[in-house]
């Protein structure tokens, strides 16, 4: 664990955001995060989220957050108007995950996402075996009432980034604790759990 | 009329009035020479001055936002929900200010007024006031209290531009702007309310011009319709369903042309009681300065550019049922704030309580808004300032 509490995907790619910058945070959660880069780096931050009571703990941590469903489109925030678009762990849990990469792209200059690598060797051995929808720590959800329903793998991610000219900035690969380990990257779609990626426009 | 007064009130209070000689020159460019206008206060002004929220009101409030003026009062201020002790505007951290604006018919210098030129009330030739000049003269009023800078300018609707206004006409004394249930500028279709409202006012034959207090007479059917169309906008369809539904007053239906349907007879006793209490001029007056508000029309109508010269930070709050100043309206203000670079926290409420929304103590509402009223109060006793 670092010094500063933060989750540890937080930790990583609180070192990709630039002081002194805007973040448009995408599902912010309770502020956390922004709370951070406000604090320590100056960011100008928004958050949007759904959770009335998430919500009201931004509030009280003085994190600028906007009551918004992401699934309900991005069509407020105008262009390159932010220069990094953060979405940690929600990827996979909205309707069309193509779509908001875009809006991601189409607001800000460059976008960190993160989500669940559902090509984790774990899954893949909990489907051989069992045969049936892996439930894990990352994925702790059953088929029928899981948020999660866009999940893919690192491989899946990139080729949907290939496809749409979308250059990759930094990758990394996380365990479940959110640790990465230098022999993660030599697989990662083996042996990653949490990806995080750092994507721009070409 | 309150046996004993809730804990959770501020109390009896005291109108106080100040007199201002200062010439102000208005958007219109006449000029008032002197005025005076009437405010309540509650909880205590701290030792730098620095704890003050100023409370903007309504198209048809006053000055009287909290507590009772007597212990035989019927009902409390207009914003007992929001201000008091523990409530969101917490009387135990700031101390809170309420005027009654100009034009108005409560105590400060409006159309009931005397003209001190022509010794009769000043009537309709009392000068339409924009909200610019509402803005001013508290500006002056504050001065006068010794406060340099508000911890927060609060407001619903009408009293939300206020608080809007204020942070783009004296950016650096307002730390804290809470725009709640307002819009950047009226829509065509709410001018058309205010114009039908206004037309029901002066086509009644009592109206005389608005010279009706020298005739001993009141436009109370035009001001009573004017209301009742009002009524109808701050309320939703679903929450007048809900309340009145098709209920009939006898069960049966009359055949007859008087109030049958509950919500006649509930539209009839809204527009007569307002009457008693609130002048037919200043109601005028009112509208006009709603139907003028645009504060980005001196900036390319670009809302944007207006408030790119804000210093304080928001919270803009809409209701989702409100279609008289609807969420998206809210939501202009947002977008554009966004846009601007600027602090900004916005929430739609979940309500079928329609406009009227923003007076009632909504539990999720109140969470927020006590919430962001905390850290204005976090900040004040951290000596934060701008």
């Amino acid at each position: 664990m670092s010094m500063n509490n933060l989750r540890a995907d937080l930790d990583i790619i609180k070192d990709w955001i630039p002081s002194n910058s805007q973040v448009l945070d995408l599902g912010c959660g309770d502020g956390e995060f922004l709370q951070y880069l406000k604090q320590h780096k100056n960011v100008l931050g928004y958050g949007l989220e759904i959770d009335s009571d998430k919500i009201t703990e931004c509030v009280c941590k003085g994190v600028n957050v906007i009551e918004q469903n992401l699934d309900s489109g991005l069509a407020n925030i105008k262009n390159n108007s932010i220069d990094t678009v953060v979405m940690t762990q929600a990827l996979q849990a909205v309707k069309r995950p193509d779509q908001l990469i875009d809006e991601m792209l189409r607001i800000g200059n460059e976008a960190i996402i993160t989500f669940p690598n559902f090509g984790h060797w774990r899954t893949r051995l909990y489907l051989i075996n069992k045969g049936r929808m892996p439930v894990s720590e990352t994925l702790p959800y059953h088929w029928y009432d899981t948020p999660n329903i866009h999940l893919c793998t690192f491989k899946d991610f990139e080729a949907l980034c290939y496809r749409k000219g979308i250059t990759i900035k930094h990758r990394m690969v996380v365990d479940q604790t959110h640790h990465e380990h230098w022999f993660y990257n030599l697989w990662p779609n083996l042996l990653g759990d949490i990806a995080i990626y750092h994507i721009g426009r070409k | 009329m309150p046996e004993t007064i809730p804990h959770d009130s501020v109390g009896l209070v005291t109108p106080q009035s100040m007199h201002f000689d200062e010439p102000l020159t208005l958007r219109s460019g006449r000029v008032l020479e002197s005025y005076d206008l009437t405010f309540e206060t509650y909880g205590a002004l701290n030792a730098d001055n620095s704890n003050a929220v100023l409370i903007c009101h309504a198209l048809s409030s006053d000055h009287h936002a909290a507590g009772y003026h007597s212990m035989d009062d019927k009902k409390p201020g207009w914003w007992e929900a929001c201000i008091g002790p523990g409530k969101p505007i917490d009387t135990n951290h700031f101390f809170v200010v309420s005027p009654n604006n100009l034009g108005g018919c409560s105590g400060s210098t409006g159309p009931t007024s005397i003209n001190p030129e022509t010794g009769k009330h000043y009537g309709p030739d009392f000068p339409i006031c924009a909200v610019r000049d509402w803005i001013r003269s508290q500006k002056r009023l504050a001065d006068k209290l010794g406060i340099f800078q508000w911890a927060a300018v609060v407001g619903g609707s009408l009293g939300g531009m206020q608080a809007l206004r204020w942070s783009l006409q004296y950016p650096e004394r307002i730390k804290h702007s809470v725009v709640i249930a307002s819009a950047p500028k009226l829509s065509a279709q709410n001018i058309a309310f205010n114009e039908v409202a206004r037309q029901a006012i002066t086509n009644d034959p009592d109206f005389h011009d608005g010279h009706y207090y020298e005739h001993n007479t009141f436009p109370k059917t035009g001001l009573a319709q004017a209301r009742m169309l009002g009524h109808i906008t701050y309320l939703s369809d679903e929450g007048m369903g809900s309340k009145f539904g098709r209920d009939l007053s006898n069960g049966e239906f009359n055949f007859d042309f008087n109030a049958e349907f509950q919500i006649e007879s509930y539209l009839r006793y809204q527009g007569e009681q307002f009457t008693s209490r609130f002048d037919a001029n200043t109601y005028l007056l009112m509208t006009k300065a709603l139907d003028y508000f645009d504060p980005a029309r001196a900036y390319d109508n670009s809302l944007t550019k207006c408030l790119s010269q804000v210093e304080c930070d928001f919270l803009v709050m809409s209701f989702s049922s409100d279609w008289r100043f609807s969420p998206q309206r809210s939501e202009e203000i947002a977008e554009a704030l966004i846009e601007a670079d600027k602090n900004i926290s916005y929430m739609e409420i979940e309500s079928d309580k329609g406009h009227d929304a923003f007076l009632m103590p909504i539990p999720r509402y109140m969470d927020i808004f006590s919430a962001y009223m905390k850290r204005v109060a976090k900040e004040v006793n951290e000596g934060v300032t701008a």
